[in-house]
């Protein structure tokens, strides 16, 4: 197996996919010649040529609604947004058509499209380039919404969405995207979308989390073992929505405690519904009051500050023991 | 009924004043006072070397990614120019010599660059919308400013300004569009630089112009040779007295070339040739202009040597204030300033729980 970045692990689910299907067709800006700005979409145009790989002109809501009409004929697109904070340009083609063409035509066409984007903050970019707004796509019924947290789950999870039937929205964690490597094996590897996992086993605490806050959130935990002598059980929920709180409900039964972690701000975010399901299925197995520990309910500021809004681990922990207190 | 034709306007005019030689066209002659051309020359050599300065600051970690504007002075600060200072100003994110005309304190864009959002201040008394990283999405803010001082019987002029790229989006058409139907006051200057990132100009469009474009809309078109300030400030100033008095949008093209990265993660090896690059650096704006006023006796050697000097200086001085100002900068919990007019109760508690956390985490930090 290979040692790779998540830039590399996304490359390479692209690459195979697009050897396997001739359906399956990628488009955006500088997404060819230039191989993405992340360079997530490298060398494909090479392997491809430009009718499989299209340097789109500059027009998010195109690349969208172009790709739906791709998908309603039988391709297999995969766009990519350069970043999730211009992906509001094509919000309506989205809303209105990926998400429900099937509906609309009662089944006669549907929309196997994937739509990439980076999102989130922590690499000092400019304005518009670090917003977490997973939740927009989540609320929306018809679509389903992953979010990867390494190199060989977005490999995995990407060949899955490529492959649905029906429309997802595929969000990049950028502060990932270099910051480690994982053995991704070269023969085909597939992660099913709306399996959330269970990647530390604990029975004191059941912390959960995706994308970027996997690891300051894996990080509290292996302090809270250490300082405090805590198992703490977290899962990583790798998908959004449909939101599968089954393996959540089960650890909270087991903990009686949770805390929910995203970088989104707080309020009407993912850890609101899920904290809502966890209420509505395992309320009388709560010992506490669940905690959320998020971005706060404003813009995440320029890069100076952006430390500053994203949760930390000593952010985690501090709630984490709270939760344990009550 | 037989196919028949319906005639448009299927020109359109492309203006040159002065050439790569800097050889200027007599009867073009804008007629610009010597006072404006050497404050237009001092500002355009401050923006070259302030761009030179960023980047070496960029270079040092000193800020972050900023989009370059060296090559494309002429075609933002000739446009700017044309402007009363109570005209609205719509920036996109590559006008940076505008907005330094426009009053913009150097210092403040080192500070957004590099990651405070108090460089994005817009002090009262300049007309100015802030940076807009969004492609596209400013135009239709500078219709919306235009069509309200038209409907309050005040004659400001709205300029918004925009890329090649830009043209492709939905916002712009939208923009054109609705400039055109309300007759609001607004010019539309494209940066037409040639490139969208690694995306050149023929892949952008098939039209021969942009300026044409104007002409779907019902409003006139022009292109003008973006690296020469002269024809930039001549076009803006026809487009913004016809939009004063009545007269409606116009579309200004101006035709000029990105010598530099997009922002400062590109590398634009990956995509266009040296070759290109030093092609268009035969055209660059600046000499041009300098040598026109070498000829016209307003500046000498000596004079732009010694103009130089003082530039560098001023930016050393603005880079020393940045520096001092970032320092007194620190405290984050000024990231939820600025949001609502009223901050919502729940938004004041976790300011406050951040607050707390601040505290402690401060606590920590001395105790530990």
């Amino acid at each position: 197996m290979a040692k790779m970045t998540m830039v590399q692990a996304l490359n390479l689910a692209l690459r195979q996919e697009m050897e396997k299907d001739d359906s399956v067709v990628v488009l955006g800006e500088d997404v060819g010649v230039d191989g993405g700005v992340f360079r997530v979409t490298d060398g494909l145009i090479n392997q491809f040529g430009d009718q499989r790989v299209l340097d789109t002109p500059l027009a998010e809501s195109g690349i969208v609604g172009m790709s739906i009409g791709m998908a309603a004929y039988g391709l297999k697109p995969v766009c990519e947004i350069q970043f999730s904070g211009f992906a509001y340009q094509n919000f309506h083609q989205i809303e209105n058509h990926a998400a429900r063409l099937r509906w609309r035509s009662q089944d006669r066409y549907h929309v196997p499209m994937v739509l990439r984007a980076p999102y989130g903050g922590g690499v000092r970019a400019l304005e518009h380039h670090s917003e977490s707004r997973e939740a927009y796509w989540a609320h929306t019924p018809g679509l389903k919404m992953v979010i990867p947290s390494g190199p060989r789950n977005a490999r995995g999870l990407l060949v899955s969405a490529i492959r649905d039937p029906d429309p997802v929205i595929f969000y990049e964690p950028k502060a990932l995207y270099r910051a480690f490597r994982e053995d991704v094996p070269e023969e085909e590897e597939i992660m099913a979308i709306g399996e959330p996992r269970c990647v530390r086993q604990g029975s004191d605490l059941t912390m959960i989390s995706y994308g970027a806050m996997m690891r300051p959130t894996l990080e509290a935990a292996v302090e809270l073992k250490e300082k405090d002598g805590v198992e703490a059980e977290v899962i990583d929920l790798l998908t959004i929505s449909p939101l599968n709180e089954k393996i959540l409900v089960e650890s909270v039964k087991k903990t009686g405690r949770a805390v929910v972690i995203h970088e989104a701000p707080r309020s009407f975010g993912p850890g609101a519904e899920i904290v809502s399901r966890l209420m509505e299925k395992a309320f009388y197995y709560l010992e506490a009051p669940i905690e959320r520990v998020t971005g706060y309910d404003i813009i995440i500021p320029l890069f100076s500050r952006e430390k500053a809004y994203l949760p930390s681990v000593q952010r985690i922990i501090r709630s984490a023991r709270k939760v344990l207190a009550a | 009924m037989p196919r028949k034709k319906i005639s448009i306007p299927n020109k359109i005019e492309y203006l040159s004043i002065l050439n790569e030689k800097s050889e200027l066209d007599k009867k073009l002659d804008p007629d610009i006072s010597d006072n404006l051309l050497l404050k237009l020359h001092r500002t355009m050599l401050l923006a070259r070397k302030f761009d030179e300065r960023l980047l070496s600051l960029q270079r040092q970690g000193r800020i972050g990614t900023f989009p370059p504007i060296s090559g494309q002075e002429a075609a933002h600060l000739g446009a700017v120019a044309a402007l009363r200072p109570t005209d609205w100003m719509v920036p996109a994110f590559r006008e940076t010599a505008a907005e330094i005309w426009r009053g913009r304190t150097l210092e403040s864009v080192i500070i957004y660059n590099n990651g405070y959002n108090e460089g994005a201040a817009i002090p009262e008394g300049r007309y100015d919308l802030p940076i807009s990283v969004p492609v596209g999405s400013q135009i239709l803010h500078a219709v919306g400013l235009g069509w309200a001082a038209k409907y309050r019987q005040k004659d400001d002029v709205a300029m918004a300004f925009f890329g090649d790229g830009a043209t492709s989006e939905g916002d712009f058409h939208e923009g054109l569009n609705f400039a055109a139907v309300f007759q609001a006051p607004v010019v539309f200057v494209c940066q037409n630089n040639q490139w969208a990132i690694s995306i050149p100009l023929a892949k952008q469009t098939r039209s021969k112009t942009l300026a044409q474009k104007a002409l779907a809309y019902g409003m006139p078109g022009i292109q003008v040779d973006g690296n020469d300030i002269l024809a930039v400030f001549a076009a803006a100033r026809e487009a913004v007295e016809r939009a004063r008095s009545g007269g409606g949008p116009t579309l200004i093209e101006c035709v000029t070339y990105r010598l530099m990265m997009h922002t400062t993660a590109d590398d634009p090896k990956r995509y266009r040739t040296d070759k290109e690059v030093e092609q268009w650096k035969n055209r660059d704006p600046l000499p041009r202009f300098q040598n026109y006023l070498i000829r016209k006796g307003l500046l000498t050697e000596d004079k732009i040597a010694k103009a130089e000097a003082e530039v560098v200086q001023e930016i050393q001085e603005a880079v020393d204030r940045a520096e001092k100002q970032m320092k007194e900068l620190g405290d984050p919990v000024h990231m939820f300033a600025h949001l609502y007019a009223a901050m919502p109760p729940y938004v004041e508690e976790q300011k406050k729980e951040f607050e707390r956390e601040l505290a402690e985490l401060n606590k920590e930090a001395d105790h530990g």
